[in-house]
């Protein structure tokens, strides 16, 4: 048993950090969170050029770093500790986990590929207008014609779906309900039938889109596996993704922790720093422990989404572990906002402070794919009936 | 990362298992799940016995290096042997403050004289031991040590005076390790002595703590001239401190996780009382079942991560120092937890004048849990000062 990261994965992080801290400043992140796309398009060909994160587990044959999973999460820690503007969560926690489920050899060779020459990002349309995480809440619709799928429908919630390249669409067969008759499609953005819209969210560092389908045709090579049948697939896609969300989660309540607590030491009141009263200690050691499990509930996690695309055994509690990593690190973030906030007193309620970005930031993520309700009644229907 | 166990490891699971499985049984099949915390006045004789045949199987001590007695299991089996004891239900330990805390620290600073002396009672599992920490006027402030020692030269011996609290298992033990003051004009963690003392002397006397449960885990001792010899002073007079701190290393380590499995054990009859009684199918406990479990599950993975960080020098990680604090607030939820998933019914005694039923006396028994050791201001205060740094409070 060595649960800690190896010297090659403390580097991958550790030059995660450091890169991060130049380019996502406060004042970098709020440029790009006022730009239509979200992000700025130049810092991303710098990502892709420089540092190859959007292949991080993209195996080699495809072109990609062959990394795993625990690589993958101890940089979203460092995203969501910097706020980065990107579409890296869209592109590869969502899109290339789609693909390295879903897809056949010939639609990873073309669009792997493509993710990894900086060309193209991508990103998952599931749910209807009124969001979701379960199968009930795919609304698009999917009719066959002849050799063709016709599909009809709006997703909402599609993050980055404004600028991504490849939409990769979860529809349902007309007529069909629950988890059966779904399946996944890739969609080039520019398809014929496709309009997207941006949808004004109270985060403003998470650009999210409503993406319309209208007769939108599509032949079989735009299908991901079995028609039908994809449900089971599109559900670890998903947990997946909530695994690295978890991770952001974590990078997030760090962040909120390490300038609540500074800011504490700073300020000055009674003659003191506030942070010799232990009213503000014990948040701060309280905001510690949430941290700190939070990352350990993560850190296992990633380990059962790594066995689960290399084919390990840990891949049977995948399920169970994203849950666990959501329900917690959806709490622990979201709590440790309002702490820093309340730490850092009347600033911690202005634009200028970076308080509040973490703090919408944070209610967002925690409803992304099951909040922790959700999430805890999903290990419960595990554990009780 | 990793997360599985070597194939040499999983060999070693299954030897403590077959002997677990083997041994637990006739006489001691009584004590299945039994001595746990609020149920620690329970079986002693019986469990003193216990103690002898894990020794006789060389089952004690497997962390202690082999020259002291022990197996000198690596950390790895060493988790392995408390999950598994844990697993099978095995009994509270009657000898775990000997082996976790005395011995280690004789191992650690004591002379070669007290090695022999002491080591070997501990390891066969025939001499107890209590820990002379708490005093009335020393429990989060454990500094503020008022007991002396003295030493008269006449006698060669060091005289102790004065009295200590909440000393579990004191009225079982052989020897209470104290820390007393040595230097009478010394404040705080100066002039301390950590001091090794026989039980059964005229000088002695123990009187249990009646607690919220109506039993008695705890005790008062009472040192009234009470002797201990020249060469049973672990370290130098006014090294007490140092001593007794040096123990707090040991105190969270690999047996966490042989904790946990006993948490698991008691989480499992929750939640099979939830769904004999339908409180399963509330959603409002169902949240709280879930989320207990799930915080169980992540306390694991913390001290998997703990035990994999330590550098093994002692040094605490962040996950570690969260420790206390994490799980003392995890179980006194889940004692209330296993009150409220009885609704109404849970109140009902099991049987008069105060006879508690076992989850009655967990959902007692865990208000300690956020008190002993530390309580969760005092860990709150340490996460703060160390693990962030942050200014201590201004004396005044």
């Amino acid at each position: 048993m060595d649960f800690v990261f190896t010297e090659e994965q403390q580097m991958i992080r550790d030059t995660a950090e450091s890169f991060l801290a130049e380019v996502s400043t406060s004042e970098a992140v709020r440029k790009a969170m006022v730009l239509s796309a979200g992000f700025d398009e130049a810092l991303w060909q710098k990502i892709c050029a420089d540092m190859y994160w959007q292949a991080i587990h993209i195996p080699e044959e495809f072109g990609g770093m062959g990394l795993g999973y625990v690589e993958l999460t101890a940089m979203m820690e460092q995203m969501g500790r910097y706020l980065l503007c990107a579409p890296f969560y869209s592109t590869v926690c969502l899109g290339v986990n789609t693909l390295l489920l879903a897809a056949n050899e010939e639609q990873k060779a073309e669009y792997l590929a493509a993710i990894c020459e900086g060309r193209l990002t991508a990103t998952l349309a599931y749910c209807g207008v009124r969001g979701g995480r379960n199968a009930e809440d795919i609304s698009a619709t999917y009719s066959q014609q002849g050799d063709d799928f016709v599909l009809e429908g709006e997703c909402g919630f599609v993050v980055d779906g404004l600028t991504a390249g490849l939409l990769l669409v979860a529809a349902r067969e007309k007529g069909s309900s629950g988890e059966s008759g779904i399946s996944l499609f890739a969609v080039p953005a520019d398809t014929a039938g496709v309009s997207r819209s941006n949808l004004p969210v109270l985060d403003q560092t998470r650009k999210m889109a409503s993406v319309r389908l209208e007769s939108v045709k599509l032949a079989q090579s735009n299908l991901l596996g079995a028609a039908g049948q994809a449900w089971p697939v599109l559900d670890n896609v998903l947990d997946l993704a909530t695994i690295a969300l978890a991770a952001e989660q974590v990078g997030g309540s760090q962040q909120l922790l390490d300038s609540a607590v500074e800011y504490s030491k700073e300020r000055v009141q009674f003659n003191r720093p506030i942070a010799s009263f232990q009213a503000i200690k014990h948040k701060a050691a309280d905001m510690m422990l949430r941290v700190e499990a939070a990352r350990s509930a993560v850190y296992y996690a990633a380990c059962v989404a790594d066995e689960t695309l290399q084919g390990g055994e840990l891949a049977g509690e995948l399920k169970e572990a994203a849950s666990i990593a959501k329900a917690y690190c959806s709490d622990a973030y979201f709590k440790n906002a309002g702490e820093a906030m309340q730490i850092h007193g009347g600033v911690g309620f202005t634009w200028e402070y970076d308080v509040h970005l973490y703090f919408k930031r944070a209610k967002a993520s925690e409803h992304m794919l099951g909040n922790a309700a959700y999430h805890r009644e999903r290990v419960a229907h595990v554990i009780l009936d | 990362m990793k997360l599985s166990f070597s194939p040499e490891d999983e060999k070693f699971r299954e030897e403590i298992a077959s002997w677990l499985k083997a041994n637990l049984s006739g006489e001691f099949e009584q004590l299945k799940f039994r001595g746990g915390p609020g149920d620690e006045h329970m079986f002693p004789e019986e469990r003193k016995q216990w103690e002898q045949k894990l020794a006789e199987g060389k089952w004690t001590c497997v962390g202690w290096p082999k020259e002291h007695g022990g197996r000198g299991l690596p950390i790895e089996q060493q988790v392995i042997f408390f999950e598994e004891y844990a697993r099978a239900g095995a009994p509270g330990r009657v000898g775990h403050i000997g082996e976790g805390l005395a011995g280690p620290t004789i191992i650690a600073f004591g002379s070669d004289k007290q090695k022999q002396k002491y080591l070997p009672g501990i390891v066969a599992g025939t001499e107890l031991w209590c820990q002379g920490y708490s005093e009335p006027g020393a429990g989060s402030d454990l500094a503020n040590v008022k007991t002396k020692a003295r030493f008269d030269e006449s006698k060669g011996k060091w005289i102790i005076n004065g009295q200590k609290v909440w000393t579990s298992l004191a009225h079982e033990s052989d020897y209470c390790f104290v820390i007393a003051r040595t230097d009478p004009d010394s404040k705080a963690h100066k002039g301390l002595g950590f001091f090794l003392i026989k039980m059964d002397q005229p000088g002695v006397t123990v009187r249990p703590i009646e607690q919220i449960t109506g039993t008695s885990e705890f005790n008062e001792v009472f040192f009234d001239d009470a002797e201990c010899d020249a060469d049973d002073i672990v370290g130098e007079p006014g090294d007490g401190w140092k001593v007794a701190m040096g123990l707090l290393g040991y105190e969270r380590g690999v047996s966490t996780l042989g904790q946990q499995m006993a948490f698991k054990n008691e989480l499992d009859q929750v939640v099979a009382l939830a769904k004999e009684n339908g409180a399963a199918n509330d959603p409002v406990m169902r949240q709280r079942i879930a989320d207990l479990y799930l915080r169980l599950k992540i306390m694991r993975f913390n001290s998997m991560r703990m035990l994999s960080d330590s550098a093994g020098d002692g040094s605490l990680q962040k996950e570690a120092l969260i420790y206390k604090l994490y799980w003392a607030t995890w179980h006194r939820d889940l004692g209330e937890l296993a009150v409220d998933v009885q609704g109404e019914t849970g109140q009902v005694l099991e049987a008069e004048p105060y006879e508690l039923t076992r989850l009655q006396s967990l959902y007692l028994f865990v208000r300690s849990d956020t008190i002993y050791g530390g309580t969760n201001e005092i860990q709150r205060n340490i996460i703060a000062e160390r693990g962030l740094g942050m200014p201590k409070e201004p004396k005044w």
